[in-house]
């Protein structure tokens, strides 16, 4: 589905990604942790096309397509879905108006007629429900005013709406009461299908406890030096990030 | 993002063009003569010609205003007509099948249809072209409820007390360089009078449209609410694209007698001129309501058009517990300039206003909001909110904020808050992550920063504005 091949990118001239290669299948979750400073978020931005970040070398195929020739709301609407680590408030646009935009958006590129008001109202209403937020905040407008919480719930409602192909994490943990972070696993996991792929970014393990894993991938400066399984998550909670960087050399 | 935002702002003016009309119109300058002959085409009584005659007198006296923001080559008064007129007119149109098929084409071609199968439902409009208003609609139906909407040329002859006795009464002759040219040289506009304890059973609305080349236009509207009444009022503006530039000096004067209610809301989108400045209308408006005791008056302005705005909405608060409201969405590209906002009087006791302010700035543009809260010493009680937001859009664009504050009585309230953000990349990336085009995404955003204004137009509008702003962005963003 995603297949990342000597991936680099710089900002201002300042060398960030050095040489990404990763591969992600259909159904897979991918785990990418490091410290912080490491490149994690900028491989985030990179993939999802934010403007800024100069790609010096490398290619991405995402469903055999080059996705960075494509533009940042073409990726959107092929289905590569980025939650945001520190969501952005839009004032006065309500929460419901920017999810009703935004479906239409990524439908219409599938070629499916936009729902009609009332029925997307219940289906937004109904994920409203699942991730423990109150109908209300549909109407709110869009972040304005949340709590870091009620930023992250929202990330996950916009993904349960938008049904990605491919959803990345960025530190969707962070900041999260154990309350939330159960809500943010229940929706990647019960988002979790065979043509579906997570790319979940986290300096910490414990998001992990609750959303599994099929490999684990730890960058430092700017490439992937270590890669595993569910265990080697463990591993680095136990001993840091330090030794990756020795070993490594 | 700035190379995004630059590309958004750029696109073609959809109300430009031109309607092929023969139109009879006087030489370029303006003296007594002048004056005497628009006066004696409209077969106007005595008084008003001297009426006219003393505004010209006290304007040819007055400088221009030199204090507000905006920039701009001096206007040559000598090169610009004073009237002009479409010549089918001339006899004046006795119903919709006398007037000119080509003036209804225009009017089509705006979205705003004369014609009786095709009237706008709910909306009576009065279409004012160059110097003289076209056609009114629904006539009837408003006679029956007393309400009187009519071009100003029509009512001083058939309303000649009520004309004599408000004319100038709100707005006076020389109160400023242009109401005293307006006084002088004003063509036409529209008239309404709404009787004692009548609701107004329609929205009003009044079209204008500058066709003619070298012509300024120079309408005046009265409106005035008797007690107890009630009434929504709206105005549109287009202009063709020229590539000099146009006069527009209007005078509109409100009304509001005892427990009365005006809400007077404007969709301004003249022509702004084009990527480079060249061309677009001097929009030189004095606007201005007057409240008697617990009346209320409320201006809604939607401002996208224009090379130049120089506009203060205004309400003298007369009465006690009289009320005044501004809501206000400016938005500059290019290179455009406005110098907008409004002036709030409180004479009477426990008197309210309310100003809320959006000024959105885009291209090369300079927007400016000033705005007085005068408090006087009888205005026991009195109080002010004003919150004034500015949004940038790019890193070329400038906001200004001009408030001035003069309260003279102790137990008065003022409050004002004032905020300036961007469109900040964030909020793009976000948009853009989520499936949207650049543009659909500074138009929501821009839609969302002025919902507080639009959400006081009426509901028809509210959607013509948010989609004009759309039109008004696009090129803002690459």
């Amino acid at each position: 589905m995603l297949s990342i091949a000597n991936l680099q990118a710089r900002i201002d001239d300042k060398p960030i990604l050095r040489g990404i290669d990763l591969d992600v299948k259909p159904g897979e979750v991918h785990a990418i942790m490091g410290p912080n400073g490491s490149g994690k978020s900028t491989l985030g931005y990179v993939l999802s096309g934010r403007e800024g970040y100069e790609v010096t070398a490398g290619s991405v195929r995402f469903d055999g397509q080059d996705l960075l020739a494509m533009a940042t709301e073409e990726r959107a609407r092929a289905g590569l879905f980025l939650a945001f680590q520190y969501p952005v408030e839009i004032p006065g646009v309500s929460n419901m108006e920017f999810l009703k935009a935004s479906v239409d958006a990524v439908r219409a590129h599938r070629g499916v007629e936009p729902l009609d008001a009332v029925r997307f109202l219940r289906l937004a209403r109904e994920k409203c429900e699942a991730v423990g937020m109150k109908t209300d905040f549909l109407k709110r407008g869009v972040n304005e005013g949340f709590s870091g919480g009620e930023k992250k719930r929202n990330e996950i409602l916009q993904m349960m709406l938008l049904e990605p192909r491919l959803a990345i994490l960025d530190e969707t943990d962070s900041g999260l009461d154990i309350d939330a972070l159960q809500v943010v696993a229940a929706g990647v996991n019960g988002l979790r299908a065979a043509d579906r792929s997570f790319v979940i970014v986290t300096h910490y393990q414990r998001l992990l406890d609750y959303i599994v894993p099929d490999f684990v991938h730890v960058l430092a400066h700017g490439r992937i030096v270590k890669s595993g399984g569910r265990e080697l998550a463990l591993e680095l909670e136990d001993k840091g990030y330090a030794w990756i960087g020795k070993e490594a050399g | 993002m700035s190379e995004h935002i630059e590309s958004l702002l750029k696109q073609d003016y959809a109300a430009g063009f031109v309607t092929a009309v023969e139109s009879e119109t006087l030489p370029p300058g303006l003296d007594e003569n002048v004056v005497r002959l628009i006066s004696a085409k409209k077969g106007e009584p005595e008084w008003l010609t001297e009426w006219r005659l003393e505004a010209y007198r006290g304007w040819r006296q007055m400088a221009e205003p030199t204090w507000a923001h905006v920039h701009f080559p001096p206007v040559d008064f000598a090169a610009v007509s004073y009237y002009s007129a479409p010549k089918s007119m001339a006899d004046g149109p006795k119903s919709l099948d006398e007037v000119d098929p080509e003036l209804l084409r225009t009017y089509e071609k705006l979205g705003i249809p004369l014609h009786e199968r095709a009237k706008l439902a709910g909306v009576a409009v009065d279409a004012v072209f160059d110097s003289v208003s076209v056609v009114t609609t629904f006539k009837e139906k408003l006679h029956e409820a007393g309400v009187v909407f009519c071009p100003i040329s029509e009512a001083v002859h058939t309303h000649p007390e009520l004309v004599r006795k408000y004319l100038g009464s709100v707005v006076p002759r020389r109160d400023n360089f242009y109401a005293a040219l307006n006084s002088a040289v004003f063509s036409d506009g529209s008239f309404v009078y709404i009787p004692p304890g009548v609701r107004c059973p329609m929205e009003l609305s009044t079209y204008f449209r500058i066709n003619e080349a070298k012509t300024g236009q120079f309408e005046r509207t009265l409106i005035i609410a008797d007690e107890g009444s009630h009434v929504s009022y709206l105005e549109g503006c287009t202009a063709p694209m020229r590539d000099e530039n146009q006069l527009h000096a209007a005078v509109v004067e409100l009304v509001a007698l005892k427990g009365a209610r005006i809400k007077y809301s404007t969709v301004q989108n003249w022509y702004p001129g084009d990527r480079d400045g060249k061309g677009g209308i001097y929009n030189f408006v004095t606007k201005r309501g007057l409240c008697h005791d617990h009346a209320s008056i409320s201006w809604t302005q939607v401002e996208t058009g224009s090379a130049i705005t120089w506009k203060y909405p205004s309400v003298v608060l007369r009465g006690d517990h009289s009320v005044g409201e501004f809501y206000s969405v400016a938005l500059t590209n290019n290179l455009q300039q406005a110098d907008t906002g409004t002036k709030m009087i409180h004479l009477g006791r426990n008197t309210r206003s309310t100003i809320i302010s959006k000024g959105i700035s885009a291209g090369r543009s300079s927007n400016a909001y000033r705005g007085l809260v005068r408090i006087s010493p009888r205005a026991e009680g009195a109080r002010n909110y004003t919150q004034c937001d500015s949004l940038l859009i790019g890193d070329r664009c400038g906001a200004h904020t001009f408030p001035y504050i003069e309260s003279r009585n102790a137990s008065a309230t003022v409050e004002h808050e004032a905020t300036t953000s961007k469109v900040s990349e964030d909020q793009l990336f976000l948009c853009r992550q989520r499936g949207l085009d650049a543009e659909k995404a500074v138009s929501m955003i821009v839609n969302g920063f002025c919902r507080e204004v639009f959400k006081e137009l009426p509901m028809e509008f509210a959607v013509e504005a948010g989609k004009l702003l759309e039109v008004s962005l696009e090129g803002s963003v690459g």
